[in-house]
């Protein structure tokens, strides 16, 4: 009996945290649009509004191209797919999720390359050329920001000696010296440039443009529409809700819940949003101030994470 | 200052130093580059107040004092001059591209982690085992100077080469004497005033602070 309840909140914990990263990751980018707006002096759509685009996208009718194959139909549903599984085990709420003992970061990395992946791949299967063109420039970041992210993840391990994420966070929540160890730092440094990139914010994608010169991610996907393209969007503002949401626990692990109860999973639920809006903000009011940069100088950008995230490497074989 | 928050904050000001020097070969523009200095000459003296608050040494603290006056303020604020003189300040071709020279700096770091080895096993201290970050501040300091044409850029990569063996020197030693420090900082201001001038005629004469120019022998 005891088992089918440890089940039940798990199941809560996996749900709880899916609702909330994926309707949230619609609100962030909400708040995102919104601080922008603000910022340059317009009030801007509402923050609700990529929730009621996405309302209004599933109730329209589904066009695919002649000659999409399986992979076009694929693309969307692998994307969400990957960051719904990924949510469910991630420490986000609590640090005690489901499966926690074989959420390996590793593993999330891969998950989640998965999804990219898979976006590329459906991007080039109707041979547009903008869906080439997005799909070329999009997998040569990855190519660039996969070994950054690696070396983020081997410098958060080492110390720790881990790659458990539930147990990166506790770490961080009973000796408060390993967040501010300058291994971690700089790891966590890295990491939210590798996120930047990922998630196709500015100085490397500008989200707003439709200038074929310069879109990377629109161009992937501008072939799909109605409820296809609500999933592209659930799919991609619950990988940066997520993303942001790992990085928060990591540099910030207060507040996480420790174990399954109700009340514990209202107040991390809490403190969660609040940190991700915070963060979302910052980011938001950070691009407000950068323009998008050359493609050929991407490099030198997502060079400088991974050598920061190695130099995290570095500093945890002194600071052992 | 106990064990634990002396460690963290020694680790904490010697990888700002070492951070600093990294970013120097990331940014292009040499405002940014020369404001990277003034940062590294803070957490540098920090990291000399640090040790002297811990070993209870006036002469330490004293030491940070006039790092932070010197490398934290003078030498920025020459270089700034220098910087604002040019209209294109920016570190436009390098001999080596940014991402390969940015490869190069964690290669060099891994280098002065694996050469430290000896001079850490000297050193049993919490300080000794953060020599190879001023080690590896040095060998970026070489590196710089060898592939940046910028007159500026060349000085910052002397200056980080000093600010290296500075730290070093803390780390592995407690300091310095005053004098030593004292008659060092004076040579590199000279030094600093002599690049300016140096950059000064260089621009009156063509525009631009490229040494690349002086290949020639004129009358």
């Amino acid at each position: 009996m005891s088992a089918l309840v440890r089940l039940g909140a798990a199941a809560c914990v996996a749900v709880v945290q899916v609702l909330l990263v994926a309707g949230g990751g619609l609100l962030l980018l909400g708040v995102m649009r919104k601080t922008r707006s603000r910022c340059e002096g317009r009030v801007g759509p509402p923050v609700r509004q990529p929730l009621l685009d996405v309302v209004k996208l599933v109730s329209k009718q589904r066009i695919r191209p002649a000659a999409a194959s399986p992979v076009f139909v694929a693309g969307p549903v692998v994307v969400a797919a990957t960051a719904v599984l990924v949510t469910a085990v991630a420490p986000l709420v609590t640090s005690d999720p489901p499966l926690a003992r074989s959420t390996d970061f590793f593993a999330v990395v891969l998950v989640l390359l998965l999804g990219s992946v898979s976006l590329a791949l459906a991007a080039l299967d109707t041979a547009t050329p903008f869906g080439g063109m997005g799909a070329s420039r999009a997998t040569t970041i990855g190519a660039l920001t996969e070994p950054a992210l690696l070396a983020v993840v081997l410098a958060l391990s080492v110390p720790a000696r881990t790659s458990n994420l539930p147990a990166l966070v506790r770490e961080g929540i009973v000796d408060p010296r390993v967040v501010a160890s300058p291994g971690r730092i700089l790891a966590l440094c890295a990491f939210l440039v590798v996120i930047v990139a990922e998630t196709g914010r500015l100085p490397v994608d500008n989200p707003q443009t439709h200038l074929e010169l310069t879109m990377i991610h629109e161009a992937m996907v501008l072939e799909y529409s109605g409820p296809d393209l609500a999933l592209v969007t659930v799919g991609e503002s619950a990988r940066l809700a997520l993303l942001l949401g790992i990085f928060v626990n990591l540099a910030v692990p207060w507040g996480v819940a420790p174990g399954r109860g109700a009340a514990e999973l209202a107040v991390g639920s809490a403190v969660l949003v609040a940190k991700v809006a915070i963060a979302g903000i910052a980011i938001a009011t950070f691009e407000v101030f950068t323009a998008k940069l050359r493609l050929f100088r991407l490099p030198e950008v997502l060079a400088g994470a991974f050598v920061l995230a190695l130099l995290g490497v570095a500093s945890t074989l002194v600071t052992r | 200052m106990s064990g634990p928050s002396f460690a963290t904050a020694l680790e904490l000001g010697a990888g700002a130093v070492l951070v600093c020097a990294v970013l120097t070969m990331w940014r292009r523009s040499l405002a940014a580059i020369v404001r990277l200095l003034a940062l590294q000459g803070v957490a540098l003296a920090a990291v000399a107040l640090v040790l002297g608050l811990h070993a209870r040494d006036g002469v330490l603290v004293g030491v940070g004092a006039v790092v932070v006056v010197e490398k934290g303020v003078a030498l920025p604020a020459v270089l700034l001059r220098v910087v604002a003189r040019d209209t294109s300040s920016r570190e436009t071709a390098p001999l080596v591209n940014v991402p390969a020279s940015l490869v190069a700096t964690g290669a060099l770091t891994l280098l002065a982690f694996a050469v430290a080895g000896p001079v850490v096993a000297l050193v049993p201290t919490v300080a000794g085992r953060l020599v190879p970050l001023g080690l590896a501040t040095a060998l970026i300091g070489i590196f710089a100077m060898a592939v940046r044409r910028r007159a500026v850029s060349q000085i910052v990569g002397l200056l980080l080469l000093d600010n290296g063996i500075a730290l070093v020197a803390f780390l592995a030693t407690g300091g310095f004497p005053l004098v030593v420090e004292l008659g060092a900082s004076l040579d590199v201001l000279l030094l600093v005033v002599v690049a300016r001038v140096l950059g000064t005629r260089l621009h009156e004469r063509f525009g631009v602070l490229d040494l690349d120019e002086l290949r020639e022998l004129h009358d």
